[in-house]
Parts: C-alpha cells; structure tokens; sequence
C-alpha cells in the first residue's frame, strides 16, 4: 500500500531521515517507533506532503506521489493527525468534520456548488455516525477550543477519518494519556482498522505499540534499525541498545 | 435631513469596504490593498457612465468584476508570502494603484467641455445621479439595496461549508492542508469575493461623490476597511456594521462640535472600544447571547 524508497530529509548537514526504505501492507496496523529525533515526525511529514523529500520515492498504491502538494495526497486517501493537536478552533466540533470532506468520493458524490455553499442539514447526517463512533456527538455544538484534551484528539481521529482515508498516519496519538485512555485509544485504534483503513502509528508509548500493531520498524538517527512483529522487536539487541543508550543486553 | 441620508450613504459604502476585508481576514490574510480595488472599481464605473454613457446598474457590475479581477491578479503572487511580507506587498500594490491614477488622463469631449479622469486633478463631473433626477434620498436607497445584498449574501456564505473552509484556513494553514484543502485556490478566492466587493463599494462612492481623485484611495482608507471588520468582531457581518456605524456616525459626525479636539478623541476612542471589546463587538458570546434572549422572546410568545 504504502512503500518509502530510499527516502531521505536533510536539514542542512543533518540526515533526519537518511535513505529509509519501508512497506507497509493494506490492512495492517504499522508502527514507527524511535528515540526522540529519531526522524519518526519527519517521516509522516514527508509522506503527507509538508516536507519536499531530499531524495528517494514516496509510493502509494503503486503511484509515486512524492511530487503531489498535501491537499492532493489527502484525495488519493492519505490522512494524518498531529503531535501537538491542529484542530480549528474557532469551529463547532461538528464543523471541523464537515472542512475536511475533501475526498474523492465525496467530490464525484456531490456537485460543486453542492459541496461547498450547500447548508448544514444533509451535512450533519453525515458527520454524526463518525461524531458518535469517537463519542463526541454530545459535543457536536461546542466550540473545539472548548474540549479537554482528551476529547481533542478523538475529534482530531475523527476529522481525519472524515477525510474517507485508506492509510491514516497517528503522530503519537497516546501523548499525555492515561493508561485508561490508552486503553480505549487501542479499541479505536482497531476498530479504524475494521473500517478497512490501514493504520500508520507513530508512537512513544510502548503500551500502545506493543498491544495493537502488526509490524513494527524501529528509527534512530533516521536510519532503521530494525523491522518486525512486536515481539521480535521486543527481543532486538539493538533496539535495546538504541533505547536504553547501553550496552546490548 | 439631505445631511442624514449622505451621512447613511457613506456608512453603506464603508461597510462594503470593510466586507470586503472581512472575507479576507476570514482567511487570516490582511490586504492593505482594499482601497486599490475601490479605486479600481471607482473610476471604471464612472469611466463607463459618463464617457460612454452607460447605465449605472451594469457600470455598477463592471466595476466590481474588474476589481475582483484585480484581486485575483493581486492574489496569486500576494498568497504565496504571508504574514507581514503579504501586508507589505498589498501595501506596495495599492500605492501603486493609487499613483496610476495620479499620472492617468483620459478625456473626450462632450459636447463644449472636456469629461474624464485628469491626473491629479482628478475625475470631476459625475454627474450620473443629478442628470437622470436622482435625489439623495433615491441615492441612499441605491445604494442600501447593494449593502443589504451583500450582507446577505456573505452572511449565507458564512453558513455555508465554504465559510468554514474559510475560517479553517485562518484558524490554521498546516492542519487545513492536511484535510485535503486547497490553500492556494481558497485564499485566491476569498481574495476575488473581497475585490468584487472593495469594487462596488468603490462604484457607488464614485457616484454619490460626483468627484473622485486619488487622495481618496490612500493607504487610510485600506486600514479603514481592515479596521471595520476587526473592531466590529470578526464572528458576523454584522459586526461591521456596526463598527462602521461606530466609526463614520458617531465618531466622525457625532464628535464634529468638538472641533479640532475630535481627532484626538477619535483615536482614543478606538483604544477604548478595543480595550473594552477585545475581541470586536460582535464576538462569538455576544452573538450567542442574543441567541438565547431571541429564543426566550419566542418562548414567551
């Protein structure tokens, strides 16, 4: 589904990302895991779009979309979240579902003037299903400014899903969460998955990662390292090294 | 009562000015290049009726087209800077629009007189109104059928899903892009509805005014049609309407007996309806307030 060859990022005379190759199939959920500047963030931007690549190829579905502006990449089904929550803020929570109805399908759907000056009636009925899939359509009203942070990320999730993607990349999605709500982020995580929508995550939180990804590859200093199931990964001398900044156990 | 109907006039014309910001902002752009396209609009129109005799209503149009058309043509290089660069650069392009007209002469001769725009002399004559019998009152009504359409029309536009497009874009560019928004091609037309708009406010003050030169296309006038839309609060139309009703009736006129102390209390006025209202007249609470005494009002009813 998704396939990064040799992709690199330079900051000047640093390699963030330094000729990573990756292959992540439709269906799974993939995790990206790494030390701190690892080049995990770079990496989803380059896919998204919000970084021109220095070198390599960028492949979805077999079509090289390295070249493509970020709006473009979210109509071939690439959707994101963000590290530090971008919700719009002066916008209803219900709002910042019905922007980002961009696909597609929902431009063949829905005629040009339909899409964008149409009202909010048909629109509603259509955003609900998602709204009360992230349990937020008691909120649907509220200003998004106005959530706990909890409730900001699953509506960020759930902007992102409004956005009909195949392949959704989380940046760090369970920063700052409890083990209840990791506990919960990890049933939704799945059900995304359910809905035929093939998971990227980026993550810190081992908890997280260990229990609900198929793959893993792990990062530092923007090369991989290592690839594999949880818990290949778990066992990988140097994974631990990378990690634990010691010797190999 | 000739003095109230050009004061409502003026009021009209400078709410469409600060609409037309008003769309802009919406997208978190600041264009000091509305007095640009009011000139554009200004001097197209009265170009159109005077010289070439036509009627004001499609004059009215052809201004505000060509000022839109500008705007796109502002909008495509402007958008690509942002911030303070973009401030900059519209600021640059309505000065230049401004000195076009300074140096522009084009006149023909109409019967034993010369009409048409001279240079700094500016476009005297336009004489559309009092030619065709029109009274002042006939002129205020002209032109409140434009201000109430507008409103109407940006107010439905605030509604619709392109008004949250808009306001996505201001609130934040990255995450707008990366919910598959065109930034390039929403910024561009918000820029096109605010030119049209600066346009026709510019082709109704050409003709209620009569004269027009290019003192009246300043920088000053670009900061009022930013202003508006921010004292007044950026959550509804209305707000600058009110703004400008603030501004150009109370302020400009209603302070008018205080003589040359007036500037000095204008400008502190401002400052005091800013501290008082940070977030503009009309903010998002305000508006649900009245929100909530409209449906109590009906509840009793």
């Amino acid at each position: 589904m998704l396939e990064l060859r040799g992709l690199s990022r330079y900051f000047g005379g640093v390699r963030a990302v330094d000729a990573l190759d990756l292959r992540v199939a439709g269906g799974e959920i993939f995790g990206l895991i790494g030390p701190n500047g690892s080049g995990k963030s770079t990496t989803v931007n380059l896919v998204t779009g919000l970084f021109a690549p220095s070198a390599g190829q960028i492949l979805f579905e077999g079509a090289d979309i390295a070249k493509l502006p970020t709006h473009a990449r979210l109509a071939h089904g690439i959707a994101r979240t963000f590290q530090n929550i971008r919700l719009f803020g002066q916008l209803t929570v219900w709002q910042n579902l019905w922007v980002a109805q961009n696909s597609a399908e929902d431009r063949a759907r829905k005629g040009f003037f339909a899409r964008w000056l149409g009202g909010q009636r048909d629109a509603r009925a259509e955003i609900l299903p998602l709204l009360e899939f992230s349990g937020l359509a008691h909120k649907q009203d509220e200003l998004a400014s106005n959530l706990a942070f909890g409730e900001q990320r699953r509506l960020e999730v759930a902007r992102a899903l409004a956005t009909r993607p195949r392949l959704l990349l989380l940046d760090e999605p369970a920063a700052g969460m409890n083990s209840e709500e990791i506990g919960q982020l990890r049933e939704r995580i799945l059900k995304i998955r359910e809905r035929g929508v093939t998971v990227l995550l980026v993550e810190h939180v081992m908890e997280l990662v260990m229990g609900v990804t198929d793959r893993i590859a792990v990062l530092n200093f923007g090369q991989k390292i290592a690839e594999g199931t949880p818990a290949e990964i778990q066992a990988d001398p140097l994974v631990r090294k990378a990690y634990l900044g010691g010797e190999a156990a | 009562m000739d003095f109230y109907f050009g004061l409502i006039q003026i009021i009209g014309v400078h709410t469409l000015l600060g609409l037309s910001a008003y769309v802009i902002l919406l997208t978190g752009q600041l264009s000091i290049a509305q007095a640009a396209f009011y000139a554009i609009g200004a001097y197209v129109s009265a170009m159109l009726t005077v010289l070439w005799g036509w009627h004001i209503v499609p004059a009215l149009f052809a201004g505000a087209a060509m000022g839109a058309f500008f705007a796109t043509l502002v909008g495509f290089p402007a958008l690509r800077v942002r911030g303070l660069m973009l401030v900059i650069a519209t600021l640059a392009f309505g000065e230049g629009v401004r000195l076009f007209f300074f140096n522009f002469d084009y006149q023909i001769q109409k019967g034993n007189v010369k009409v048409g725009p001279l240079g700094p002399e500016g476009f005297r004559q336009i004489r559309y109104f009092p030619e065709n019998g029109w009274t002042t009152f006939d002129v205020m009504l002209f032109v409140w059928v434009f201000v109430i359409l507008v409103m109407a029309l940006i107010w439905w536009v605030d509604r619709s899903r392109y008004g949250a497009v808009l306001r996505a874009v201001g609130d934040d560019e990255l995450a707008a892009q990366s919910v598959g928004i065109n930034l390039t091609a929403v910024k561009v037309s918000a820029m096109t509805v605010g030119g049209g708009i600066a346009g026709l406010a510019g082709c109704l003050y050409a003709h209620y005014t009569t004269h027009i030169e290019h003192l009246g296309f300043g920088v000053l006038q670009s900061v009022f049609a930013v202003a508006y839309p921010i004292i007044g609060g950026m959550a509804s139309v209305f707000g600058t309407l009110f703004a400008v009703i603030f501004v150009q009736g109370i302020l400009v006129e209603g302070l008018r007996f205080l003589g040359d102390w007036r500037n000095l209390l204008f400008g502190a006025l401002i400052i005091v309806a800013m501290v008082v209202r940070p977030t503009g007249f009309l903010d998002a609470l305000m508006l649900k307030r009245f929100a909530r005494w409209f449906a109590l009002g009906r509840e009793r009813a």
